[in-house]
């Protein structure tokens, strides 16, 4: 290696098989207590359903489990271990007090179904940082039920659909622009609203007169995102909702990108008449290998009477219950009431920021961002000059002509001790690079980041073939996706 | 603020470094007139003593002490404590979506023993992620049955979970995917001559499940050889993954979509949980959701990666089978570790003790009140007739600080003053005696009265 890195060195790390290349009979990790019921015949009570054999389950002990999850979490990057600059996704300090409150007793163990008399805790919480995100996004009534943000896009279209219905005309098409997140197009899809898509201007910005053209009365809203995937504010806001607004039209905001909003302006402030957030990017609640997410739907008074159901409202006696009678609703999208435990993680993240905390998260956010445009700027080419928010896009335009391509530098970059941005997105930049770093990372980790960058440029220049061939310090190097892809192993089985 | 790394000292410099004189600069893009001017209306920062002290109080308003017999979806089951040992590692807590594979290796085996695992309790070929949870994967289960038949309608029991109706009733208005309902007979098992008269040539699936709400184990043979035969898809949902242990899994069904909180996930107020669906080799494709698959690298050493991506929202966006991204990938690891611990051998004797408290408590039930479809094979769970309304008993219980069985009057009215209790292994001999009394004592006061008034009128 020829440039050395300041960030990273290499240790050893732990080989581990698959469990079930540890398992062999009369180890065991479990014990049950002495049953204090009689024991029951299991043929007599379950006939033909009663099942014989468990397969191939592991039998392990406990220090066999707890050194194999062990050794296979240290072959993970995390946040925990630098900067993780994903663009769009916002992988920001997942707060230890989040966790720790989430799994106190009334909070961890509440049954759903439990009486609402001995759920005031919980009620509490949901209405609390309902209120709270409401204040936020400047917006007038959520739902928190949806349990991701996709699934939140499918609940906000699900009320625009219902909307338009009870206008006397669903409406045929949702427009979205080419820079738009794969969720966008794949949940219009699941409302069964055709897709028209709408070009970029070269500010990377929505282009105003192709809106105007495409916007009419079959058009039953835009999803935006606002930052854009450029981390590009959409300067002509106001213009984009008076045309939609004109023609009878929703605005339906993404908030993926809310990090470069929070406590400086409110979408529900700027026309958007539906939104919503992710739980899991913008408020902190942990990625957790991919998931669990939450995704709220903020909406305004015209479309409050379509929410899903339930809704928790407060009644005369003051206390908190659940609302099921409501003829409107888009009905259910999940059962229960969505994703609680991150209700909570966000709640704790609201209250340790408050509304100054909140507004300097965002500004250091955008800071950074523009930090690293600022330190890149020339060693990397920007297809968009716009300034940028929270995240900032550059392409291997420069790199390319030495045959090094986006995926490759992202590659390298992990043996500098980093997580690779976002390469294959947004669509509208071929061979983007796409960074943002939040607001957790500090100068010195920017500065080291920067470095690394720069110096891949430098062995682009070099030796662009150490570059393709990278990783060179993992566990594994590049896999082949391709023969993944055509012959799938999706499961172990025993050699015979 | 405590979680921000920066000096005012490193802000002023990274500003000069910019070439900007003050943060509102950066903000410039944003139309002067949106600018918000104020503090948010929201709390000051606490700190996070404050913080603790907020969810504790809530924690004490919120059943917290109470014996529950709750179940109907969302299952009370001991969880080994290194569950939340090995979550909380900030390699699996922290980390995003396994799309580098390189540095994303223990992320894609857990989930590869994951997926494993569930082959292994369900007996189908291959299985997901993860999803949403049990209701969404049952709806998600459905929609690839109708891509698959190509045909659109959908006939589902009325014994599946009453909210697990509800969200594939949301998810199907708009597809042009009508649904109908298939009763269940006086043995709480789906009514199967209504099933046969119900389906249609049009029928894409007929959705089941097992156990299901009631607690009643189906005859999933019967009701696939009644689907197949009239080329209609079966999808089983099961909500109690527990019950894998000791009831043979529905092996004939085409689609398994399930949920797994059972396995060592918390009831945490409904959520998360974690779905899954399962099925056969030749269904894979049209599955949603993501996959871990094995592979090579370049020395030719073995590792994981997401595969088959191609179904997926960010390559197929309209075209995909789902716009699900984000699943529940950490409960997906408690479920995976739960697993693990019990493993071939506990995962049964654990399902035995569930078996055992049910059989047991249904009994003492039988002894003075009814128990509904009581000679039907069943699991943990199983419904209680009484004759006063189960919300006025459910009161009493809870000034002995014990949550009854769940009043089914909301969702089926035909069965009266019902409810559905559940006992898992984590139920006492003694709670049960205690509910089981109180239960008496109902009956016994209802039926007094009723002699009273006969003596009146006599």
């Amino acid at each position: 290696m020829k440039h050395l890195t300041r960030k990273a060195t290499r240790h050893v790390n732990q080989n581990e098989g698959l469990i079930f290349e540890k398992s062999s009979p009369g180890k065991a990790a479990w014990k049950l207590p002495p049953l204090d019921v009689p024991e029951v015949d299991t043929a007599a009570l379950l006939g033909a359903s009663e099942r014989k054999d468990l397969g191939n389950l592991p039998e392990v002990s406990e220090i066999e489990i707890i050194r194999h999850f062990t050794r296979m979490s240290t072959w993970n990057y995390a946040i925990d271990l630098g900067m993780y600059p994903l663009g769009s996704c916002t992988m920001k300090y997942n707060p230890r007090v989040n966790e720790a409150v989430a799994r106190v007793e009334g909070i961890a163990n509440g049954h759903p179904y439990q009486p609402e008399k001995i759920s005031q805790g919980a009620l509490h919480i949901i209405k609390t940082l309902s209120e709270q995100l409401i204040e936020i996004t400047g917006m007038e009534a959520i739902t928190l039920q949806p349990a991701a943000g996709a699934h939140g896009e499918m609940t906000g279209l699900l009320m625009v659909r219902a909307y338009h219905q009870s206008k006397g005309n669903a409406r045929k098409k949702i427009l979205i622009p080419d820079s738009a997140h794969g969720t966008n197009p794949a949940t219009a899809a699941m409302v069964n609203y055709a897709v028209e898509n709408l070009k970029s201007d070269s500010r990377g910005m929505v282009d105003i007169a192709a809106l105007a053209a495409q916007m009419n009365e079959d058009v039953a809203a835009l999803m935006l995102t606002n930052p854009n995937t450029l981390g590009v504010f959409e300067q002509d806001i106001h213009k984009i909702a008076d045309i939609l607004h004109a023609k009878g039209g929703l605005l339906y905001m993404d908030g993926a990108n809310m990090n470069a909003l929070v406590g400086k302006v409110r979408p529900g402030d700027f026309g958007v008449d539906v939104m919503h957030l992710n739980l899991h990017k913008t408020f902190s609640t942990p990625h957790g290998g991919g998931g669990p997410g939450s995704g709220p739907v903020a909406i305004k008074k015209a479309l409050e009477p379509f929410l899903p159901t339930p809704v928790v409202l407060t009644k005369s006696d003051g206390t908190l219950a659940f609302e099921y009678n409501r003829p409107q609703s888009v009905g259910r999208v999940r059962a229960f009431y969505g994703n609680f435990g991150m209700f909570v993680r966000a709640l704790a993240y609201i209250q340790a920021n408050g509304p100054d905390g909140l507004r300097q998260t965002t500004e250091d956010a955008v800071l950074n961002a523009n930090y690293i445009r600022k330190g890149l700027e020339g060693t990397y080419d920007l297809p968009y000059s716009t300034p940028t928010m929270h995240e900032v896009v550059f392409s291997d335009k420069l790199q390319a002509k030495k045959g090094v391509r986006t995926m490759d530098i992202a590659k390298r970059l992990i043996d500098y001790g980093f997580h690779p941005y976002t390469t294959a997105f947004p669509l509208i930049v071929p061979g983007a690079l796409m960074i943002e770093p939040t607001e957790s990372e500090s100068k010195e980790e920017m500065d080291l980041f920067i470095e690394a960058m720069k110096s891949i440029a430098e062995e682009v220049e070099e030796d662009p073939q150490m570059v393709l061939d990278a990783p060179h310090s993992t566990r594994v190097s590049r896999l082949d996706e391709t023969a993944a892809a055509r012959k799938p192993v999706l499961r172990w089985k025993p050699t015979v | 603020m405590r979680y921000l790394p920066k000096s005012p000292a490193d802000r002023e410099a990274m500003l000069k470094a910019i070439g900007l004189r003050s943060v509102d600069d950066l903000f410039a893009p944003i139309p002067a007139e949106y600018r918000l001017t104020r503090d948010l209306k929201i709390p000051r920062q606490m700190a996070e003593s404050e913080i603790v002290d907020f969810f504790r109080q809530r924690s004490r308003e919120n059943g917290d002490g109470y014996t529950s017999f709750l179940g109907a979806g969302a299952y009370s089951h001991y969880r080994p404590v290194i569950i939340d040992s090995l979550i909380s590692r900030g390699e699996f807590l922290t980390a995003y979506t396994p799309y580098q594979a390189e540095i994303s290796q223990g992320t894609l085996q857990s989930i590869f023993e994951f997926q494993t695992m569930i082959c292994e309790l369900t007996g189908m070929e291959v299985a997901n992620a993860s999803m949403y949870d049990g209701s969404t994967a049952a709806a998600e289960g459905v929609m690839m049955a109708v891509r698959l038949t190509g045909r659109r309608s959908v006939l589902v029991a009325r014994s599946l979970h009453p909210e697990y109706r509800e969200v594939l009733a949301t998810y199907a208005t708009h597809q042009g995917m009508p649904l109908s309902i298939a009763g269940f007979s006086d043995d709480g098992r789906v009514n199967l001559k209504e099933l046969e008269k119900s389906i249609t040539p049009e029928t894409a699936c007929v959705l089941v499940q097992s156990p299901n709400f009631f607690g009643a184990i189906e005859d999933v043979a019967a009701i696939a050889e009644i689907a197949h035969k009239h080329g209609a898809m079966l999808v089983v949902s099961i909500a109690e993954a527990v019950s894998l242990g000791i009831v043979e899994p529905p092996r004939q069904a085409d689609v398994i979509a399930m949920e797994a909180q059972s396995f060592g996930v918390p009831l945490g107020f409904g959520g998360p949980y974690c779905g899954v669906i399962a099925t056969r080799e030749k269904y894979v494709r049209q599955m949603p959701g993501r996959l871990v698959g094995q592979t090579t690298d370049k020395q030719g050493k073995r590792g994981f990666v997401l595969t088959l991506a191609t179904r997926e929202q960010h390559i197929r966006r309209e075209k995909a089978t789902s716009n699900i991204c984000t699943n529940q990938a950490l409960v997906a690891l408690m479920v995976n570790i739960f697993m693990t611990v019990y493993g071939k051998v506990g995962l049964k004797e654990l399902a035995k003790q569930n078996l055992a408290k049910a059989a047991y408590a249904g009994g003492q039930f039988a002894k003075h009140g009814k128990v509904l479809f009581a000679g039907t094979p069943r699991f943990n769970e199983f419904v209680v007739q009484t004759s006063e309304d189960p919300y006025a008993i459910n009161s009493r219980l809870l000034g002995h600080k014990m949550v009854g069985g769940l009043p089914l009057k909301k969702f089926y009215p035909e069965l009266g003053n019902a409810a559905l209790w559940c006992c898992t292994e984590l139920t006492t001999r003694s709670a049960i005696d205690t509910a089981v009394g109180l239960v008496a004592e109902s009956e016994r006061s209802v039926r007094s009265a009723k002699e009273e008034a006969e003596e009146v009128v006599r």
